[in-house]
């Protein structure tokens, strides 16, 4: 790896290196360092190439509407493991402009895009600042603190409409091209093109002298939003010559709907069931990241055994989301549902498990604020380890040996999409993507959270960076994960509290700061979060594993041909509730 | 040998095959319509096809499974139905999406707030079955159903459920949830029985 050897377990004193533009964050709850704006590539370059610090893991805005000030912040990591440095810059709010980090740390591509989209700062640098998660034609950015939807109704909940005088009406009566949607000013239908589109193609589609000898015309092609193998309502524009990709941009926001804005809007715990619907397959880990951030804020901890639940139910998630994944990829690559089912049956056993502690199958909402809403009721037990110990691997084994070594998947997947470390780090890409490029970075080792120091388990890594070993890691991960469950299994005390504290509605969250990170299934799941001490949080921005692993798609599909694309974006496994939030 | 990885993996696909055929002979005609046998095939042990004959068949709701919440009334000896909702407003303040909607009752003669719904709304539309509203009400007056077929030919007249639809009586509440009833129902009986020590306890201290 290119990355020179870094200084582990040394903290890096940034305003000690560069006393004249950094200085310490000093806000009450805050941490990391301030950085002027202009000199924010300096001090990134030096961080990445001198201190170690290689991996950007979140880049997001904060709007402070009363002080006139946009935020950028940036949670940067070290592979070695250990915690974020945390980097802010600060600019006027009537004009946002900061330097593009896309030239030190690639993986902030579409995250700058996205402060872009919803913040409206300008990244002068960037190759590509465009709109990404709202459509071209939008009007304004909506997660500033000024901004209000269309169906706005208050800036907090609870609504005051609904009690004591609760008058019922449908949302749909409310009209909503009233007066809450902005128009720009001249604006008529009809004298409107889509620019984003217009600007999408072009450069796409030029004439090339292919082989030498015969003149080709290269046609962009649009695959997807609506086709089976996007997983969902998500769109490719590529540029082929003959069959092969030239480019891929990946173009995403169909299901979006303003999570964070909802977020902001929220309660604290009302944003628990709103996890749920992130990355569907996996909603026991969503709870679980944003009931540590909170966490982090109250500073409680759990009892011991919700501590267990949490990470029993954590680990079926895993097991759950990866057969999903398997099932999936072998549907992209043509093996129509026969492995997809076989894999569900083994999904559907461990939601029945779900459904009977949490009460629902997907979206569970089961953690809460220093625990879990409920103990295990009885039975559930001797289900889970007679699963644990029996069923799923046996069932794992079996999937291995039905598929491992077919020599028709070996031949649609060796050599596809290869995407070396140095790449995957330098894209933020994170979870089984990131492993199987031989970098064997998990969150649960990294900076081990909830009990995970204690449990013996290896962090799966394979080397070639191709679908093959993105496929093989998930089937490495789901053993790991049985191995932890069966230390949970053997550990778990029998009885005990589930929740720190009485079961709250209103909680307190003192003034603050937190970046809650766990390893999700489909790779580091992040939750910033800032209080004010008001019962809603003032900023609560997630780092989706999808979203951000989607920014190196292009990368690995250059090259390659039609078909296997849709193999290479199976690889990945996104869920489009999270990258789209 | 080429092709021997494609021909293991169809042998794990012939014995799926076999193995329904195995498990059809091993219930020996009562595979489905039998609560013993469909137990064991939604289980740990299942073996065989594994869908359910809906809905003819239907998956058992376990007892923490829930669905658009209802609200509870006790069923008095005399025939009348008194509300456990005392209209706190604690459902509708923590709702995420904010889809209850309570009107407090007022006294006829003073017109101050008296602890009864007047009305209660749930959009259902909205509803998002969390639970939350379940989960804090300090009264166990409103509950998670399991009845999960909604289904209607006009969402926009019939989706939101008012309190003659919402309600349902405490029995109904018990059968469904027996486990959680039967705890809740200890705890309001201990809470009452505290609260009548301290009463008899008051009178004693105003009597000497």
């Amino acid at each position: 790896m290119t990355v020179a050897p870094a200084p582990t377990t040394t903290e890096v004193k940034l305003d000690q290196a560069f006393p004249e533009f950094v200085k310490p964050d000093t806000r009450k709850g805050y941490s990391g360092y301030l950085v002027a704006p202009d000199k924010l590539i300096e001090v990134a370059t030096h961080l990445r190439d001198q201190a170690g610090y290689s991996y950007l893991s979140s880049a997001t805005a904060v709007d402070y509407l009363e002080e006139g000030k946009m935020e950028m912040v940036y949670h940067l990591y070290r592979m070695s493991g250990g915690p974020a440095l945390v980097l802010k810059t600060q600019t006027p709010r009537d004009n946002p402009v900061i330097p593009s980090l896309v030239s030190v740390y690639p993986g902030a591509d579409f995250q700058e895009r996205e402060a872009w989209d919803l913040y409206g700062i300008q990244f002068p640098g960037h190759p590509n600042l465009k709109r990404i998660l709202m459509w071209e034609g939008f009007h304004g950015h909506p997660m500033r603190k000024d901004w209000k939807e269309a169906y706005y109704e208050e800036d907090h909940k609870p609504f005051d409409l609904r009690w004591p005088a609760g008058q019922v009406y449908r949302s749909e009566q409310k009209n909503p091209f009233g007066h809450n949607v902005k128009y720009p000013e001249g604006f008529t239908i009809e004298g409107w093109t889509p620019e984003g589109d217009t600007a999408l193609y072009a450069g796409m589609g030029v004439i090339t002298e292919a082989g030498g000898h015969m003149k080709t015309d290269q046609i962009v092609v649009n695959l997807g939003p609506q086709h089976p193998s996007t997983h969902g309502v998500f769109r490719m524009v590529v540029t082929l010559d003959g069959e092969t990709i030239v480019d891929l941009q990946p173009v995403m926001g169909y299901l979006h709907r303003n999570h964070e804005k909802i977020g902001e809007r929220n309660t604290y715990i009302m944003n628990m069931p709103f996890t749920d619907r992130l990355d569907y397959i996996s909603s026991m880990s969503n709870n679980l990241g944003y009931a540590l951030a909170v966490e982090k804020l109250m500073n409680i901890k759990p009892p011991e055994r919700a501590e267990y639940i949490r990470v029993m139910m954590v680990e079926l998630t895993r097991i759950c989301n990866h057969l999903w994944a398997i099932g999936f990829l072998l549907n992209d690559m043509g093996a129509f549902f026969t492995p997809a089912l076989y894999a569900i049956e083994e999904r559907e056993l461990i939601l029945d498990v779900f459904e009977a502690v949490a009460g629902s199958r997907m979206m569970c909402n089961y953690m809460r604020f220093g625990g879990v809403v409920r103990d295990l009721p009885a039975g559930v037990l001797e289900k889970l380890t007679e699963l644990i110990t029996d069923r799923l691997p046996r069932k794992i084994d079996e999937l291995d040996a039905y598929l491992t070594h077919n020599e028709i998947i070996r031949s649609r997947c060796l050599g596809v999409g290869v995407l070396p470390a140095e790449q995957a780090i330098a894209y933020s890409m994170a979870g089984p993507v990131l492993r199987a490029s031989g970098v064997p970075y998990d969150v649960r080792r990294a900076e081990p959270y909830s009990l995970y120091d204690r449990f013996d388990f290896n962090v799966a890594c394979r080397y070639n960076g191709d679908v093959y070993d993105r496929y093989l890691i998930r089937i490495d991960e789901m053993r790991e994960s049985l191995k932890i469950l069966q230390q949970v299994l053997r550990d778990m005390p029998p009885t005990g509290g589930i929740l720190a504290g009485k079961p709250q509605y209103q909680v307190r969250v003192p003034a603050g700061e937190a970046y809650g990170r766990v390893e999700n299934p489909k790779g580091e799941l992040g939750y910033y979060v800032i209080s004010t001490g008001k019962p809603n949080p003032y900023r609560y921005h997630i780092r989706a594993p999808s979203f951000i692993n989607l920014t190196a798609l292009g990368e690995m599909c250059r090259g390659h041909k039609v078909a296997d694309v849709v193999v290479i974006l199976g690889s990945i496994d996104i869920v489009l509730g999270e990258t789209d939030r | 040998m080429y092709g021997l990885g494609i021909l293991r993996g169809l042998g794990v696909v012939f014995k799926h095959f076999v193995d329904t055929y195995v498990d059809d002979l091993r219930w020996l005609g009562r595979r489905y319509y039998n609560p013993e046998a469909f137990r064991v095939r939604q289980g740990p042990k299942a073996a065989g096809i594994f869908t359910v004959q809906y809905p003819e068949e239907k998956l058992v709701t376990p007892e923490e499974f829930r669905y658009i919440p209802f609200l509870l009334y006790e069923e008095k000896p005399d025939g009348t139905k008194e509300d456990r909702c005392t209209s706190c407003g604690i459902c509708a303040k923590v709702c995420p999406p904010q889809c209850i909607w309570i009107e407090r009752a007022n006294d006829p003669k003073t017109g101050r707030p008296v602890p009864a719904p007047r009305q209660f709304y749930i959009d259902i539309d909205i509803c998002m079955n969390c639970g939350f509203c379940a989960e804090y009400c300090p009264f166990d007056a409103i509950k998670m159903d399991h009845d999960f077929e909604i289904a209607s030919y006009d969402r926009t007249t019939a989706h939101i459920y008012d309190k003659e639809k919402l309600s349902k009586p405490v029995s109904y509440y018990a059968h469904i949830r027996p486990t959680n009833y039967k705890r809740e129902e200890e705890a309001r009986a201990a809470e009452a029985a505290k609260k009548a020590a301290k009463k008899s306890a008051a009178a004693e201290k105003a009597a000497s």
